[in-house]
């Protein structure tokens, strides 16, 4: 009776192993990917967002349409093409360098620059002021 | 004096580019379809679904794409608008039912009227999909040739209407 038991018990923790929904490696392999494309694409709905992290309605439409088309044998690269051309460029959560973006990616930088020569501009005038200060006290 | 202007200026500089910011419209993303053929559908009609619908039968007509459904608020509110453009038929007004249950989309369009030409039925979202739907309400102008001449988002209004989309009907409809 006892190693029925046992026998019942072992069966019912084997179960799940045996279960046909148990996921495979190639369906983990396939979220992957599928993880891989929505963390590219932008949630139109809720713009800060990417697909990936987004639970409105449209994210997961468009992750269920990359889901099968990724299983149809299509490329991560041909899914994002897939969507910008549906969606433009704004679905890409990354913006690509290109010339309406040019300002975008560089004109961070340029302030940057921008900022760096005033401040060393304005530090060599002062400098120049104060050794014409100092030149004075002198004579 | 001079030692102000700097400060002023930049002051004045941000201000001008606060208020760029204030008018832009995040929400409004330009379609990649503008000028592109119109994707081909064939879908079952709301009303009936052993009628189906092809975009194909539209060809050689300026046509509008309404894309809508039950469970949207804003559609509910250009309802009164689309139907004012409807009973001008300037053009003909076919609904794309979006990501819906079939028997609230009939129930919708028995409760507050149904002024398409026909509503084609696309419970899973894959036709929007294909053109790139993302707020419903939108609408869209097809010319003769079956391009997307325009694409608004968001609820139509009277204003909307009598600006933006008569004239290019109009237009279309000379060509």
């Amino acid at each position: 009776m006892l190693e029925l038991r046992r026998l019942l018990a072992c069966l019912v923790m084997a179960w799940p192993l045996l279960a046909p929904g148990a996921p495979s490696t190639s369906d983990a392999a396939l979220e992957l990917r599928v993880q891989r494309v929505a963390e590219q694409l932008r949630c139109l709905v809720c713009q800060n967002q990417t697909i990936a992290d987004s639970h409105a309605q449209l994210a997961l439409d468009l992750k269920k349409e990359a889901r099968t088309q990724l299983a149809q044998g299509r490329s991560e690269q041909d899914v994002v093409e897939f969507m910008v051309q549906r969606y433009g460029d704004f679905v890409l959560y990354r913006p690509p360098f290109k010339p309406v973006t040019w300002l975008l990616w560089v004109g961070p930088f340029a302030l940057l620059a921008a900022g760096l020569l005033a401040l060393l501009y304005q530090l060599r005038q002062r400098g120049l002021a104060e050794g014409e200060l100092a030149t004075e006290e002198f004579e | 004096m001079k030692r102000y202007m700097l400060p002023l200026g930049g002051f004045l500089i941000l201000l001008i580019f606060l208020g760029i910011g204030l008018r832009l419209k995040p929400q409004e993303i330009p379609s990649p379809l503008i000028g592109k053929h119109v994707p081909a559908f064939s879908l079952p009609q709301v009303e009936d679904a052993g009628r189906s619908f092809n975009s194909r039968d539209m060809e050689g007509k300026v046509w509008v794409l309404n894309v809508w459904a039950s469970w949207c608020a804003p559609c509910r509110a250009e309802h009164p608008a689309l139907l004012e453009f409807s009973r001008l038929a300037a053009a003909p007004v076919v609904g794309l039912n979006y990501n819906d249950v079939r028997g609230d989309s009939q129930k919708w369009l028995k409760e507050f009227g149904n002024h398409y030409q026909v509503s084609a039925f696309d419970g899973d979202g894959k036709t929007g999909i294909e053109f790139g739907v993302y707020g419903v309400p939108e609408t869209f102008v097809i010319d003769k040739q079956g391009q997307i001449r325009l694409k608004l988002t968001g609820p139509l209004t009277s204003e909307l209407i009598r600006e933006k989309l008569l004239p290019i009907i109009r237009e279309l409809n000379r060509a």
